[in-house]
C-alpha cells in the first residue's frame, strides 16, 4: 500500500476527533466513531503487513515529504520494516480495542470526554512510528501524550484520577524534554533534523553516550522503566478500559520503538557498556514490576504494574542485543533483538486482552477491587475463558505466545558466556535468574488475579449477579485469544516475518525457520536448542483425550455433587476465602519485607473487648521514598520561597531586579 | 517405515514412564518403611490404589466450575508429555527435539498453574493456603532451576537433554566442581518441586504446613487418581532428568541397535529404583522444615547454581 | 568447549572448589552444632587439598601441614568448640545480623570479585589463577561469616575458615616455606585459646555470648 494513502488514512482518523466533538453526546456517535476507527485500523494493519512483506522481499523503504512543519525540511515519513512491524502491533491492538469499544463504549458515562480524543490518540501513535525527522517525531509523540492525558482525565470527578493525571503530565513532560535533548544532540544542535542525515552522521563517542542516557530516560519515562514507572500504574487504570489496554499494550511499545530506532538505527556503533546498563535496568524493572503487581488488589492497577515487568523483559532483550552487537556477535544480537520484538508483539496482544477482561468485569460488577469479586466464572464464562488464556500467556506457559519470547530471551542469555567482558559474564546470569524469577512470580500473580476474581465464591452481591458481557467485547477478546494461540504454536512464522526488521537493525537474522522440519523453532542450531509449540499442543491434547476416554471407558464416569469437603470444616461465609492480600502473604514475607519494608501488625483486643481484631499491613515504595519525595520537597521549598516574593513592596521588587542586573553585569565582566 | 519405528520408540517411552511412575512411589514407600523398621505395603500398592480410586464416583462441590473438572486432565497430560520428553532409555527419540529443558520446566509450570487455580476454585481456606504456598515455592525454585540449566548448557553447549546426555557420555568431562554443585542444586529443586520431605510431606493431611495436599483436598475418585498419577510422574521425571544428565551410561545412543535399546530398557528402571531408594534414605534422615525455612533452602540451591556457573567460567577460561 | 586437563588438575580443582562450597554452607548455617560440623568438614577438605598438593609437588612440608590441619583443625578444635558450646549451654543461640539470602548473594559477588581481582594472573599461569582466586574467595567468605555473626562462636568459626583459606593459598603457591604454614596453624591455636577465654569470660559476666553486650561497657560512651 503506498505511503501517501496510509498518511491519508491517519489524517482521516485525526480529523475524526474534532468532527465528532459536536455530536459526541448523541447515542449513535460512539458506534460510528469506533466503527470508523476499526475500519481505518484494519486498513492500516493491512498496510503494515504489506510493508513488512515488501521489506522481506528487499524493496527499498517508501519515503514521503509533506510541506508541513519546519519550513526548510517539511515533515518526512518513511515506511521501512521496523515501522511496518510496529504499524502491525499498533493497529492490531487498536482494531481490537475499537471492536471492544463498540460494545463497551455504550456504558461510558462521559462520552464527550472520551470520543474526541480517542482517534487523535490512535493517529498520534501511528504517526510516531512513521515519522522520519526529529520534528515530526516529537510532534507526533506529543500528540500521543496529550491525547492520552485527556483520556486519563476522562473521569476527573475522582480525586485519584486527577492526581494520576497530574503525575502523568509531569512525567510526560520529562520524557519529551529528554527526547528533545536526544534529538538535539543527534542532529548536531538542529543542523540536520532529517533521520536520513542523522543516520549517516555518527556523533563522537562522548556525545553518543549522552544521547543514550537521554534516550533511555526519555523513552523509559514513557515506557515505564524503573524508577521512571511511577506514573504508569496511576494513569493506565484511570482511563476507560479500552484506552487502558491501548496505553499499556501499545503506547509503551511505541516508546520501545523510539528506543530501538534511536539505539540501533540512528546512532552509530554501540559500546558494550550501553548494553550492560540497559540490561541491568531491564532486570531490575522486570523483578520490581512483578513484585509491585503482586502487592496490588486493584485488578487494573495490577495489570498496569505487569506492564512495567514486561517492559523490563523487552529491555533485557534490547540490552543483550546491544552487548552482542558491540562485540560483533551478529547472530546473538539477532536472537536477542528478535526476542525483544517478539515480546513487543506478544505483550500488545495479551495485555490488551487482559485489560478488556478487566473492563468487562468492571462493566458487569462495577468493581475493580479483587476482594469484592469472586466466582465470576459462573456468570461470565466466556470472559473468564479469555482472561484465563491471557493469564496463561502472560505467565509464559507453553504452548502460548508469552513462552516463546521468554524462551528466545533465555536462549540469548544462555549464549552470553561467549561475551569477553567479565562484567557481562557475571551480570547476564544474574539477569537470567531475575527473568526466571519474574516469570514464576508472574504466574503467581495471575493465579491470584484469576483465582480471586473469577474462582471461588462471590464475595459481594454485585459479583454474584454479574452477567456475561456483550457480543462485540467477546469477539474482540476471542480474536486476541486466537492471536495468542497462533503466535504461540506457529512462532517460526513470526520469527521469519521479523527477519527483515532484525536484519535492518543489526545486519543479521536468526536461522530461517520455514526451512526447519515440522515447524520447529530453532534459536541458533538444532543441536543446541529447539522448541515446537505445535507438536506440544497436539501431544497435550491427545494425551488429555486418551486420559479422558481411557478413564471414562474403563473405570467410572459417574459424578455426584455435594458440599465442599475442606477437611471437614466447610465454612459457608465467603469471607473465609483467601483474599488477594492473604494469597500474596507468603511471597510478601519472602521478598517484600526487604524491598518494600512490608510490615504486618496485629491489633488483638483483650478478651471481653468487643471491637474486632485488625491486621494492618504497611508497604513503603522505595522509589517514591528515595527518588521522588526529595525532589517534591525541594520544589515545594523553592516554591514557598518564591511565593514570599509576591508580598514584597514595589521598592523591594525594584531592588531585586536591580540586583539581578548588577549580577549579570558582573558575570559578563568575569566572562570576558 | 523408519518413521513408524521412530513413533513406536517414542510411544514406548510414554508407556514406560507411565508404568514406572507408580512403582517408584511404591519403592520409596517400601524402603522408607523398612528403614523405619516397619514391613510396609507391597511395592505394587500404588497401582491398586490408583485402580481403586479410578473406579469410585467423583464427588464434586456444589459450586465447583468447569475449570475444576478439566484441571486433572490438563495437569496429567502436561506432566505426562513432559515426562515422555525426558530421555529415559534412549537418546534422540523423534520428539525429543520438540522440547529442551526450559520447555520441560515450562510444561511443569503449566501443570502447576492449573493445579493452583483448581485449588482456589471451590473457595475453601485450605485450598488458598496450599495454592499460595505452592506458588511461593515455585517462584523460588524456578530461578534456581534456570541457573542449573545455565551451568549445564555452559558445559555441553546445549539445552537439549539428549545432547547433554550425549555430551556427558562421550566427552571426557573430568571431575568438575560445577557438575557436583549442579547435581546438588538439581536434587534440592527436585525435592522442593515434588513436595518431598524437608520441604513438604506427601503423607500428611490435616496439618497446617501441608502444601500440595492442601491444594488437591477437594478432589476425589478418578480426578484424584489422575492427580496422584501425575505427581508420581513428576517425581519420575525429575529422577529421569537427574539420571539422564549425571548417570547417562547405558542409554542407547541415537539410531542404536535393538541390543542397546534392550540394555537401556533394563537399566532405566534399575537406575530409577536406586534413585527412589536414595530418596527414601534422605527422607528418613531429615526432618520437615517450617514453611519459611524453605526460602533459605531454595536460596541455597540458587546460590549453588550461580556458584557452579561462576566456577565454570574460571575453569573454562583456562 | 572446556578442555580436558589431567587428573591432577581435576582433583585440585575439585578440592579447592569444594572448599568454596563448604564456605557457602557455613554462611547459610545458623545452628552452632551444624556450624562446628561444617568447619570440621572445611578443614577436612583442606587436609585433602594439602595432601594432594603435597603428593603432586612431592613436598614433605605440605604433608606435615596436612597432618597438622587434620589433627588440629579437623579434629581437636571442633571437639573443643563442641564441648565449649555444650558446657556453656548455648546450643540454641542462633542469630545472624542479616538474612541468609542477602548474605549469600553478597557472598556470590565476593567470589566473582575474587576471580576478577586475580585476573592478571590468568595470562601468566592459569592454574595459579584458579588456586589463588578460590583461596581468596574462601578468605573473603570467612571474613563475611565473621561480620554477619553476632555470636562469638560464629566469629571463631569465621576466623578459622579465613585461616583455612590462607593455608589453601600457601599450598597452591609453589615453594612457599614451611614456616608460614606453621605460623598460620599456630596463630589459629592462639586465637582459639584467646577466643575460648574470651568466650567464657563474656558468658560469666553477661550471661550471653552476644558481643553487642560488650558495647554497653565501653568507656568512651556516656
Amino acid at each position: 500500500m503506498p505511503l501517501p494513502l496510509v498518511l491519508c488514512l491517519i489524517l482521516a482518523m485525526l480529523a475524526a476527533g474534532p468532527l465528532v466533538t459536536p455530536v459526541a453526546g448523541r447515542s449513535w456517535a460512539g458506534g460510528a466513531l469506533y466503527g470508523l476507527c476499526l475500519a481505518v485500523s484494519g486498513l492500516l494493519l493491512v498496510a503494515g503487513l504489506l510493508g513488512l512483506a515488501a521489506a522481506g522481499a528487499g524493496t527499498a523503504p517508501q519515503l514521503v515529504r509533506l510541506p508541513l512543519g519546519v519550513p526548510w525540511i517539511g515533515a518526512g515519513f518513511r515506511l521501512d520494516g521496523l515501522s511496518a512491524f510496529f504499524l502491525i502491533v499498533v493497529n492490531f491492538a487498536a482494531a481490537a480495542a475499537s471492536l471492544f469499544a463498540l460494545g463497551y463504549g455504550r456504558h461510558e458515562l462521559a462520552p464527550r470526554r472520551v470520543l474526541p480524543f480517542y482517534p487523535v490518540f490512535l493517529a498520534g501513535m501511528n504517526l510516531v512510528v512513521l515519522a522520519n525527522d526529529a520534528y515530526s517525531f516529537l510532534f507526533s509523540w506529543e500528540l500521543m501524550s496529550v491525547a492520552s492525558w485527556f483520556l486519563v482525565m476522562a473521569h476527573n470527578h475522582d480525586p485519584a484520577n486527577r492526581r494520576a493525571g497530574y503525575v502523568y503530565l509531569i512525567m510526560a513532560a520529562l520524557s519529551t524534554q529528554m527526547l528533545l535533548v536526544t534529538f538535539g544532540l543527534l542532529s548536531d544542535f538542529g543542523s540536520h533534523l532529517d533521520f536520513e542525515a542523522i543516520r549517516t552522521a555518527h556523533p563522537p563517542v562522548e556525545i553518543a553516550r549522552l544521547v543514550v542516557l537521554a534516550a533511555v530516560i526519555g523513552v523509559g519515562a514513557k515506557a515505564g522503566l524503573v524508577p521512571l514507572h511511577v506514573w504508569l500504574p496511576l494513569a493506565h487504570p484511570a482511563a476507560p478500559s479500552h484506552v487502558s489496554a491501548l496505553m499499556s499494550g501499545v503506547m509503551t511499545k511505541v516508546a520501545i520503538y523510539g528506543l530501538v530506532r534511536i539505539l540501533f538505527d540512528l546512532l552509530g556503533p554501540p559500546e558494550w557498556t550501553w548494553g550492560a546498563g540497559i540490561l541491568f535496568i531491564g532486570g531490575v524493572t522486570a523483578v520490581m514490576g512483578v513484585l509491585y503487581a503482586l502487592m496490588q488488589h486493584d485488578l487494573k492497577r495490577l495489570l498496569a504494574y505487569h506492564t512495567v515487568e514486561n517492559i523490563g523483559i523487552i529491555a533485557i532483550g534490547i540490552g543483550l542485543a546491544l552487548a552482542f552487537r558491540a562485540n560483533g556477535f551478529g547472530l546473538g544480537a539477532a536472537l536477542a533483538l528478535t526476542a525483544a520484538l517478539f515480546h513487543v508483539l506478544n505483550h500488545s496482544l495479551f495485555k490488551s486482552l487482559l485489560f478488556f477482561g478487566a473492563g468487562a468485569v468492571l462493566t458487569a460488577t462495577g468493581k475493580r477491587d479483587l476482594d469484592h469479586l469472586g466466582g465470576l466464572i459462573r456468570g461470565m464464562p466466556i470472559t473468564a475463558f479469555c482472561f484465563l488464556m491471557g493469564s496463561a500467556a502472560i505467565s509464559a506457559l507453553p504452548p502460548l505466545n508469552g513462552f516463546v519470547s521468554e524462551w528466545l530471551a533465555l536462549q540469548a542469555i544462555l549464549i552470553s558466556p561467549e561475551l569477553p567482558q567479565w562484567v557481562l559474564k557475571f551480570l547476564v546470569p544474574m539477569v537470567g535468574a531475575g527473568l526466571a524469577l519474574s516469570a514464576a512470580l508472574a504466574a503467581a500473580c495471575f493465579v491470584k488475579a484469576f483465582g480471586i476474581a473469577f474462582l471461588g465464591r462471590a464475595r459481594t452481591v454485585a459479583a454474584e449477579r454479574a452477567r456475561e458481557t456483550d457480543r462485540c467485547s467477546q469477539a474482540a477478546m476471542l480474536a486476541l485469544v486466537a492471536a495468542c494461540v497462533l503466535a504461540g504454536v506457529l512462532p517460526g512464522m513470526v520469527v521469519d516475518a521479523l527477519a527483515p526488521v532484525v536484519t535492518l537493525l543489526v545486519g543479521f537474522h536468526m536461522p530461517t525457520q520455514s526451512s526447519e522440519p515440522w515447524l520447529t523453532l530453532v534459536a541458533t542450531t538444532p543441536e543446541r536448542s529447539s522448541y515446537n509449540g505445535l507438536v506440544l499442543m497436539v501431544f497435550i491434547a491427545v494425551s488429555a483425550l486418551v486420559a479422558v476416554y481411557g478413564i471414562h471407558g474403563l473405570a467410572s464416569r459417574r459424578r455426584r455433587r455435594a458440599g465442599a469437603w475442606d477437611c471437614g470444616y466447610p465454612e459457608t461465609s465467603p469471607a473465609t476465602q483467601y483474599t488477594a492480600a492473604s494469597f500474596a502473604q507468603p511471597i510478601r514475607r519472602v521478598f517484600a519485607s526487604v524491598v518494600f519494608s512490608a510490615r504486618e501488625s496485629v491489633d488483638m483486643p483483650v478478651p471481653g473487648d468487643l471491637r474486632p481484631a485488625r491486621l494492618t499491613l504497611t508497604l513503603r515504595d522505595p522509589v517514591w521514598a528515595v527518588l521522588y519525595r526529595p525532589v517534591v520537597e525541594t520544589v515545594d521549598t523553592a516554591a514557598g520561597m518564591v511565593s514570599r516574593a509576591r508580598t514584597l513592596s514595589i521598592r523591594q521588587h525594584l531592588s531585586l531586579v536591580y540586583a539581578v542586573l548588577i549580577l549579570l553585569l558582573v558575570v559578563l565582566a568575569l566572562w570576558q | 517405515m523408519a518413521i513408524i519405528q521412530y513413533l513406536l520408540l517414542q510411544g514406548f517411552q510414554m508407556l514406560l514412564v507411565l508404568a514406572v511412575a507408580p512403582l517408584l512411589i511404591g519403592i520409596v514407600r517400601r524402603v522408607k518403611a523398612r528403614l523405619l523398621r516397619r514391613i510396609g505395603p507391597s511395592v505394587f500398592q500404588p497401582y491398586r490404589d490408583l485402580i481403586r480410586l479410578a473406579r469410585k464416583d467423583v464427588v464434586v462441590a456444589h459450586n465447583a466450575s468447569w475449570l475444576f473438572l478439566v484441571t486433572p486432565y490438563i495437569v496429567f497430560a502436561a506432566i505426562w508429555v513432559a515426562a515422555a520428553l525426558v530421555p529415559t532409555y534412549a537418546l534422540g527419540l523423534i520428539f525429543s527435539w520438540s522440547a529442551d529443558i526450559i520447555v520441560i520446566v515450562g510444561l511443569l509450570a503449566l501443570a502447576r498453574f492449573f493445579q493452583a487455580l483448581a485449588g482456589l476454585d471451590v473457595g475453601t481456606a485450605f485450598g488458598g493456603i496450599g495454592t499460595s504456598r505452592e506458588m511461593m515455592i515455585a517462584s523460588l525454585a524456578e530461578p534456581a532451576m534456570l541457573m542449573i540449566v545455565f551451568t549445564l548448557s555452559l558445559l555441553a553447549q546445549s539445552t537439549q537433554l539428549s545432547s547433554i546426555a550425549h555430551y556427558m557420555m562421550t566427552v571426557q568431562v573430568g571431575l568438575r566442581v560445577s557438575c557436583g554443585l549442579a547435581l546438588m542444586g538439581l536434587v534440592m529443586v527436585a525435592i522442593a518441586e515434588n513436595g518431598r520431605v524437608p520441604v513438604d510431606n506427601p503423607a500428611t493431611h490435616l496439618e497446617l504446613t501441608m502444601v500440595h495436599e492442601a491444594m488437591i483436598l477437594e478432589y476425589s475418585g478418578r480426578h484424584l487418581a489422575l492427580i496422584e498419577l501425575a505427581s508420581a510422574l513428576k517425581l519420575t521425571l525429575y529422577l529421569s532428568m537427574l539420571v539422564c544428565v549425571f548417570v547417562p551410561w547405558g542409554m542407547a545412543l541415537t539410531d542404536a541397535g535393538p541390543l542397546a535399546l534392550l540394555v537401556g530398557v533394563v537399566l532405566y528402571p534399575a537406575k530409577i529404583a536406586a534413585g527412589g531408594a536414595a530418596l527414601a534414605l534422605l527422607e528418613v534422615t531429615v526432618a520437615k522444615m517450617r514453611v519459611f525455612r524453605v526460602v533459605d533452602f531454595l536460596n541455597f540451591a540458587l546460590m549453588l547454581g550461580l556458584l557452579a556457573a561462576l566456577l565454570l567460567f574460571v575453569s573454562r577460561s583456562i | 568447549m572446556p578442555v580436558a586437563h589431567g587428573l591432577a588438575f581435576d582433583v585440585a580443582h575439585m578440592l579447592a572448589g569444594g572448599m568454596v562450597t563448604v564456605s557457602f554452607m557455613l554462611l547459610f548455617q545458623d545452628r552452632l552444632f551444624a556450624l562446628i560440623q561444617f568447619i570440621a568438614l572445611h578443614a577436612l577438605v583442606l587436609t585433602l587439598a594439602l595432601g594432594w598438593q603435597a603428593w603432586l609437588q612431592d613436598a614433605e612440608h605440605l604433608y606435615a601441614a596436612a597432618a597438622l590441619a587434620l589433627v588440629f583443625k579437623a579434629t581437636l578444635i571442633p571437639w573443643v568448640l563442641h564441648r565449649l558450646v555444650r558446657r556453656l549451654r548455648i546450643e540454641r543461640a542462633v542469630e545472624t545480623v542479616v538474612g541468609a539470602g542477602m548474605t549469600m548473594l553478597f557472598g556470590i559477588c565476593l567470589v566473582g570479585l575474587a576471580v576478577v581481582v586475580m585476573l592478571p594472573l590468568a595470562a601468566k599461569s592459569p592454574l595459579m589463577w584458579e588456586d589463588l582466586s578460590f583461596a581468596l574467595a574462601v578468605v573473603m567468605l570467612g571474613l563475611l561469616i565473621m561480620i554477619t555473626r553476632r555470636n562469638a562462636v560464629g566469629q571463631i568459626i569465621g576466623f578459622l575458615s579465613v585461616d583455612n583459606g590462607m593455608m589453601l593459598a600457601a599450598a597452591g603457591a609453589h615453594g612457599m616455606p614451611f614456616l608460614i604454614d606453621l605460623s598460620i596453624a599456630f596463630s589459629a591455636l592462639v586465637a582459639l585459646i584467646v577466643f575460648g577465654i574470651f568466650l567464657s569470660h563474656i558468658f560469666k559476666h553477661f550471661d550471653s555470648v552476644d558481643v553487642h553486650t560488650l558495647d554497653r561497657f565501653r568507656g568512651d560512651q556516656p
